[in-house]
């Protein structure tokens, strides 16, 4: 069986969920088992979970789950995949992710791949899965090749599709140990998707010239719905948080579309970049690097095209 | 305190991956090697800066050939005080490095180990987690910030829109992300002392493969860029609607 860790992001399943458990039922497609979901804590809609690939649901609730550890989590998850004979288990690759695949992988002894971005697939009679290496630079099939595996999956590496039907939501008990850890402030701004999880994507480079004219780049976020981003030394000047750092050493993203603008494009911009579906690049300078990786250009002004690209984001929209 | 900061060594950020001619490999050849920047410029800064607050020693550690002794002298260089390398030839799993670094810091009673986010080689983000778990330690990852009051810590860690501040009990384990530290240049004089401090070779412990890598591949490469013309965007969202489906 595949087990799919189904993350509650804010109290509610939203795409994070969707993703592992359609990436579950796709493996456990290819090996020819059930696909199940694991559920901690009691957020409300597991049963809609079902329409994502989940044939039952298990939930596990207990104290102890209420604040984020990742130790006591992966006790949960090891445990319930040892109780359900799960061999394959899936969860996101993202901070939650993070701070448990590893400690997982370690409590199982089990073979991982951290940050995959395809289906795994059997070939030469092995397990296989593909993920990015060297920041996007290449990939690399990884063999697993213990019993039980543990998988990471990048975020926007599959479209979620509707898999199957309503599920049976079954609780499970485990004993867990108490948090070592205690969170004491969880703040995440509303409105904008994060940066990680977007489709849609417009980034700033140091052609912007300073924080005080970013709003060229807000406003064509906004008229799209996306997320803003920003070359390194733009955060390193803190011109913008450096949370928005993309590249090589920020962060990796692979929305459907990145709109940027004012970036040369350097090999490690690039390299975080360069998994976006589609890349428009808006730069005065022919010769930018950048153009040679994008599959729309613009020579021109930037401060002459973004309000240009806004207003007609804007006319599309209606 | 006793601070122990683990360190990987990757290629140099600008280097382009080749394959080797069968795809089975990186082609190394050519490829110059730096300390995996978050260890370096985040993990690392930050114990030593702590060590400078509060006292004790800070420890550099990697798993790997005698050739990433250059890296491990970075680390003395840029301040560490000693250095351990685990003696290990053959390019091995994450779970085998955790495994290594984890006997190694059994019973030595660090305060806090230290890793980088991830390495922006294999940027797999599980040796710190691993490690962890294998020494039942507390661990935080992506931690952009880190106070410790005597042996308690309190870490901020990035999450997806936002931040997350945990209170918890040394010893632990924690990876570090920008925003943690600044970097350090090593001065001459660091340079120099470098070459004396200790750096302890230690026999590796068996551990079995749980993965391995077939074979790799490159992206697909960009068909040529189309151009537009500055002047009309309402071609550019007709395109990005019709042509590229994104919007
Ligand atoms: C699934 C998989 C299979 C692999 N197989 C091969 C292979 O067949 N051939 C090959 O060439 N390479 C292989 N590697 C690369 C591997 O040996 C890495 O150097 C090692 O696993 C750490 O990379 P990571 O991305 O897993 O580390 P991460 O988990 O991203 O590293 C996090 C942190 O752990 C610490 N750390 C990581 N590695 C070391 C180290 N060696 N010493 C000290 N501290 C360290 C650093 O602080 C680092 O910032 C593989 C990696 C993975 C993920
Ligand atoms: C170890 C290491 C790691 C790094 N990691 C990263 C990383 O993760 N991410 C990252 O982004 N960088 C990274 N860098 C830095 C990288 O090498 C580049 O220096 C950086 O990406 C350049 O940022 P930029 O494109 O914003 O600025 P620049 O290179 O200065 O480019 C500005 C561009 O704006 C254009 N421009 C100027 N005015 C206008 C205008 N009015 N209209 C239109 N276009 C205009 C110019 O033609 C130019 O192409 C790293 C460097 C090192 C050494």
């Amino acid at each position: 069986m595949v087990l799919a860790y189904a993350e509650a992001t804010n109290g509610e399943f939203k795409k994070v969920a969707h993703e592992i458990i359609n990436y579950a039922k796709k493996t456990a497609d290819v090996l020819g088992t059930e696909c199940h979901a694991l559920v901690l804590g009691d957020t409300p809609g597991a049963e809609d979970l079902g329409k994502y690939g989940a044939g039952t649901v298990h939930r596990v609730t207990s104290p102890h789950l209420e604040g984020f550890d990742a130790a006591v989590y992966t006790v949960a998850i090891a445990d319930a995949a040892k109780q359900l004979g799960a061999t394959v288990i899936i969860l996101p690759h993202n901070s939650t992710g993070k701070n448990i695949t590893g400690r997982l992988a370690a409590r199982l002894e089990a073979g991982s791949v951290a940050g995959a971005n395809a289906v795994p697939m059997m070939k030469d009679g092995y397990f296989t899965v593909t993920k990015p290496v060297f920041s996007g630079k290449a990939f690399a099939d990884v063999q697993l090749l213990t019993d039980v595996k543990v998988i990471s999956l990048a975020g926007n590496s599959i479209r979620i599709e509707e898999l199957g039907g309503d599920a049976t939501v079954e609780d499970l008990t485990l004993e867990l140990p108490a948090p070592k850890t205690k969170v004491v402030k969880h703040q995440v701004a509303t409105g904008r998707v994060p940066l990680p999880e977007a489709e849609l994507v417009v980034s700033g480079g140091r052609g912007v010239k300073g924080p005080e004219h970013w709003d060229v780049i807000t406003d064509l976020a906004d008229a799209l719905g996306a997320t803003t981003a920003c070359s390194r030394p733009v955060a390193d000047s803190d011109w913008r948080p450096h949370h928005e750092h993309v590249g090589q050493t920020g962060v990796a993203i692979r929305p459907n579309l990145y709109i940027a603008a004012g970036i040369s494009g350097a090999i490690q911009h690039l390299a975080g970049v360069n998994n976006s579906k589609t890349i428009v690049v808006i730069n005065k300078d022919p010769e930018a690097p950048f153009f040679k990786a994008a599959d729309y250009g613009v020579v021109g002004d930037l401060f002459e095209v973004l309000p240009r690209l806004t207003e007609a984001v804007k006319k599309f929209k209606g | 305190m006793k601070l122990l900061v683990c360190v990987s060594k990757t290629p140099e950020t600008t280097t382009k991956i080749q394959l080797t001619a069968d795809g089975k490999d990186i082609d190394t050849s050519g490829v110059q090697y730096i300390m995996n920047p978050y260890d370096e410029w985040y993990a690392l800064v930050r114990a030593l800066e702590l060590k400078e607050a509060a006292g004790g020693t800070v420890t550099v550690l990697n798993v790997g050939p005698a050739d990433n002794d250059s890296i491990i002298r970075k680390g003395l260089a840029i301040g560490a005080d000693d250095a351990v390398r685990i003696d290990v030839t053959e390019e091995k799993d994450s779970l085998f490095t955790a495994r290594q670094i984890a006997e190694f810091a059994r019973g030595k009673d660090f305060d806090v180990i230290f890793f980088g986010k991830e390495t922006i080689s294999y940027n797999a983000s599980e040796v710190g987690a691993m490690v962890a778990e294998f020494l039942d330690l507390p661990y935080v990852g992506d931690a952009i910030k880190l106070e410790m009051e005597g042996s308690q810590a309190t870490v901020t860690r990035d999450i997806e829109g936002g931040e997350e501040v945990i209170e918890v009990t040394a010893p632990i384990a924690l990876s570090a992300a920008k925003g943690m530290a600044e970097q350090r240049i090593p001065n001459m004089r660091g340079i120099m002392m470098a070459k004396r401090k200790p750096l302890e070779v230690v026999t590796p412990v068996d551990y079995p493969d749980t993965t391995r890598i077939a074979s790799y591949s490159k992206p697909e490469e960009k068909g040529s860029v189309k151009l537009i013309d500055p002047e009309n965007m309402d071609e550019l969202v007709r395109l990005l609607h019709e042509e590229a489906k994104v919007i």
